[in-house]
């Protein structure tokens, strides 16, 4: 089995619970048939992972009833572990799904979580490793693997802006007295940089107004006009953007910036000086834009203090 | 009974769980609510507007906090980093008790995001119970423990489910969220008497009482908090009370949410149980005995 973290099965559930390891084994072994991803027709997969027909591993550790069997019994729990993980993922992935079509997303969503079950206690982080995995299995989104990757990292970036950690921000006045050559300004742990190939902000603000009207429609009447869910958002068109993802008076929010305004973000993001930082954006900017830049990113409450300390000593 | 030291000695009314989509409802109308209950998960978060939202229901509500991740009977230990989420939570919340299920749901750190039935037996009881008394001491907040929906049951089991849920509970020296509608789904789906659960467990030891509605299939029922609660159930919870005492009660509507004033309604229907709880529980205690 590919999960990582979760360890092997027993070879058989244990016949009694006398020690910590047995429970463990008896979850294990639940855990291995409820994550075994489902047939095509959502039926519990035919086969343990040695072998053996899965009806036959599942009779070993769970009771049949009147009505059903161990089998049919387990099937309840695993239609429910995928379909409660996948509409998870459904939900924070739109943009995702709408660039990939149904089909095609559904199958991405089940290797997906097949390779890389949830780790945390929480299903807010599911998608934190869904642009690793795109890249890792490009056949689930070929032949439009990088603008797929560019839409799930821009994705998991709103997901960290709406309740990502934010930082004391930085005033003008904690930083007056610290030289350029030695300030370093940290970014608020929210704030995701994304340089993209594809302009996929636009594309999926277009997908999530389209669902909202398709919703809107369906709502208001049952059978209704289907011409707002029959539109197609064009995919987009391969285009090199910056990509600040942030959020502001607790809504998110979307900025492009120039791409000197962006080296100099990436160059704070890594620790640079502020000297340094500006230095990367090359000799071409003129130094009223980024003193323009800093005040509208100030304004926006991009920076914070770094790990404890306003100037680097390291 | 109601007020007892597994609800902080406090005295709740009749809740309801807070949901996203009541929120606007709720911080514009100030509607008149005892109390919410809040899924801590949900606010276990670093920023943003969860925590701002919830900052606003505190100003004006008292809240309980619920949890959903804690796997008191999951073999891997406590986390450490999630207790101490936690325990800030608590710390802004200023929750009286705090409960979670008496179930697993996760293994060597993988989750299922599910609320899986135990092994009935005595050696899974007293480990559960330990893992209760350590996340008790650790949050510093007495803590209820509920009874999950199941739809299977192991081979391995040494007892039915209201002997482990009592083991555990002496075991651990804490309360108990009694869920009527989950005692209802499970009786079902495993044909057992729903009154001799109630009557089996611990009264002096409910510290809440969950109602909710659930969807029968043909086989088995299913515990989808969508619906209205179910009349059998209903009467479930007044067999309850009427046993434990009237204690806070909470609806729980997680699916297919209706407007705000629907789920208080349905929730404030508990009321027409609770004045035949109360009558009869004093009928109990001030008349003299029969001879
Ligand atoms: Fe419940």
């Amino acid at each position: 089995m590919k999960a990582p973290g979760l360890r092997p099965p027993p070879k058989h559930a244990p016949k009694k619970l006398r020690t910590e390891a047995d429970l463990r084994a008896l979850q294990r072994m639940m855990t291995h048939a409820l994550v075994q991803p489902l047939t095509a027709d959502d039926e519990l997969a035919p086969r343990w992972h040695d072998g053996r027909p899965m009806a036959e591993v599942v009779a070993e550790f769970i009771k049949p009833n009147d009505r059903l069997t161990a089998g049919e019994r387990l099937k309840i729990y695993s239609i429910s572990y995928w379909y409660r993980l996948i509409d998870a993922v459904y939900e924070d992935a739109p943009g995702l799904r709408g660039l990939l079509g149904e089909k095609k997303f559904s199958a991405l969503v089940r290797a997906y979580l097949a390779k890389y079950p949830s780790r945390s206690f929480t299903m807010r982080n599911l998608c934190a490793r869904l642009p690793q995995f795109i890249r890792e299995e490009p056949r689930w989104t070929a032949p439009h693997t990088g603008v797929a990757l560019a839409v799930a990292r821009f994705e998991w970036a709103q997901t960290v802006a709406f309740d990502g950690e934010a930082r004391p921000v930085l005033t003008p006045d904690d930083v007056a007295d610290v030289p350029p050559a030695r300030l370093r300004l940290g970014l608020q742990p929210y704030l995701s940089l994304l340089a993209l190939d594809w302009p996929v902000d636009d594309y999926v603000i277009a997908v999530k107004e389209r669902d909202a009207l398709r919703n809107d429609a369906s709502n208001a009447i049952d059978r209704g006009p289907r011409a707002a869910s029959r539109k197609k958002v064009r995919r987009p068109r391969r285009r090199r953007v910056f990509v600040v993802v942030h959020r502001y008076d607790l809504r998110l929010f979307y900025k492009r910036v120039d791409p000197a305004a962006f080296q100099i973000l990436e160059a704070l993001a890594a620790g640079r000086t502020l000297a340094r930082a500006v230095a990367a954006a090359g000799r071409g900017v003129q130094p009223e834009q980024v003193r323009e830049w800093f005040a509208t990113w100030m304004e926006l409450g991009w920076f914070c203090k770094r790990a404890g300390r306003l100037s680097g000593r390291s | 009974m109601p007020a007892n030291r597994f609800n902080a000695f406090t005295d709740y009314g009749i809740g309801i769980g807070l949901r996203v989509p009541h929120y606007a409802h709720i911080l514009e109308k100030k509607p008149v609510v005892d109390w919410f209950e809040i899924i801590s998960e949900n606010f276990m978060v670093d920023g943003g507007r969860p925590l701002h939202v919830l900052d606003q229901i505190l100003e004006q509500y008292r809240v309980v906090q619920h949890g959903v991740s804690m796997y008191f009977g999951s073999a891997d230990k406590p986390d450490r980093a999630h207790l101490r989420k936690l325990k800030a939570l608590v710390r802004r919340t200023k929750t009286p008790w705090l409960s979670d299920h008496l179930c697993w749901g996760s293994v060597d750190g993988t989750f299922t995001h599910d609320l899986l039935p135990m092994p009935y037996t005595f050696s899974a009881a007293k480990r559960t119970a330990e893992k209760i008394r350590y996340v008790r001491d650790y949050l510093e907040v007495p803590i209820c423990v509920e009874n999950v929906s199941s739809y299977a049951e192991f081979h391995v089991s040494e007892m039915t489910e209201w002997e482990f849920l009592s083991e555990v509970v002496e075991r651990a020296d804490c309360g108990i969220l009694l869920d009527v509608n989950n005692i209802y789904v499970s009786s079902k789906n495993h044909n057992f008497d729903p009154y001799a659960y109630v009557n089996g467990v611990p009264p002096d030891r409910v510290g809440q009482i969950h109602v909710a509605g659930h969807t029968k299939f043909e086989k088995y029922i299913l515990d989808t908090h969508d619906h209205p609660v179910l009349d059998p159930v209903w009467k479930l919870y007044a067999h309850a009370i009427a046993r434990s005492g009237v204690t806070a009660t909470l609806l729980e509507w997680d699916d297919r949410i209706p407007s705000f004033n629907e789920v208080h309604h349905e929730a404030l229907k508990a009321n027409e149980f609770i004045g035949g709880a109360r009558a009869a529980n004093f009928a109990r205690r001030a008349l003299p005995k029969k001879r």
